[in-house]
């Protein structure tokens, strides 16, 4: 759709259920893969939530939206990087996460891994990389 | 330098759009160019004809109107984003079947695309937001 490709990068850096802004950042992801740019997510802070396992809003009357990350694969989008120091703050680990893999067409299809966890001094750097920062 | 905006909060309730305004109008008075303000989350109500705000307060969103017609700016308002909040023109209108609409002078309402556009074409984009 464009002979531009930059990198994007979605910084998710709030709880998903507490306001919007998870939910229609998912939205403007899922838009723009249709555009074939080199898409990041990253999620800090309280934006870690958003990946928690198990995600239960039956008693609250919200969307649950939680299974629209395990989608992104099919999109195209692959890298997930997610802040060590922001999980271990909230005594999370990666296991208390949903497992979010994507499947490798130049590798005969082998699933791999989408969550990247990275240092916070790494992630720095991931972002200095960019072309593109939409922050949610 | 060619600039693209987002604007993520709503008038009067938090200050992204005043930032994102004065931003804007700085760039231009420098001689830089914005392609586009994109309204996004709450920041669509900067898009509404309805608000009546105090006499001696600014009005933030005839503000917008008047540096969008003096500098022929695009300024667009999401339509899913809309939609929830009730930011309606005369096509939102006929295809929901609403009995009105509130779009002020100066925005159109389109979609995402327009933002992701505005990432590839822009030199910078530029988030005001919480």
């Amino acid at each position: 759709m464009s002979e531009t490709i930059k990198k994007f990068m979605y910084l998710n850096r709030r709880a998903p259920y507490g306001t919007i802004y998870a939910w229609e950042s998912l939205e403007v992801v899922l838009i723009g893969a249709a555009f074939d740019q080199d898409v990041s997510l990253a999620f800090i802070g309280d934006g870690v939530y958003q990946l928690l396992e198990g995600q239960d809003t039956s008693e609250s009357d919200m969307k649950n939206f939680s299974t629209t990350y395990k989608a992104l694969g099919d999109y195209d989008v692959t890298k997930l990087y997610v802040e060590k120091e922001s999980l271990e703050e909230r005594g999370l680990t990666l296991d208390d996460l949903m497992p979010l893999t994507w499947e490798d067409e130049d590798d005969d299809w082998a699933e791999k891994d989408s969550i990247r966890l990275v240092s916070r001094a790494e992630l720095a750097d991931v972002l200095d990389d960019q072309d593109i920062v939409y922050s949610f | 330098m060619k600039f693209a905006i987002q604007v993520n909060e709503g008038p009067y309730q938090h200050q992204a759009t005043d930032s994102a305004y004065q931003f804007a109008k700085a760039a231009l008075d420098a001689g830089h160019e914005i392609m586009r303000v994109f309204f996004y989350h709450d920041g669509v109500n900067n898009g509404t004809n309805l608000t009546t705000p105090p006499q001696d307060d600014r009005n933030i969103v005839n503000r917008w109107s008047e540096l969008g017609k003096a500098h022929d700016l695009d300024m667009v308002v999401c339509v899913a984003a809309a939609q929830r909040r009730g930011i309606v023109d005369e096509g939102e209108m006929q295809r929901n079947g609403k009995d009105a609409q509130n779009i002020a002078d100066g925005f159109r309402i389109s979609g995402l695309g327009q933002l992701i556009e505005a990432g590839i074409q822009s030199e910078r984009l530029m988030v005001f937001g919480d």
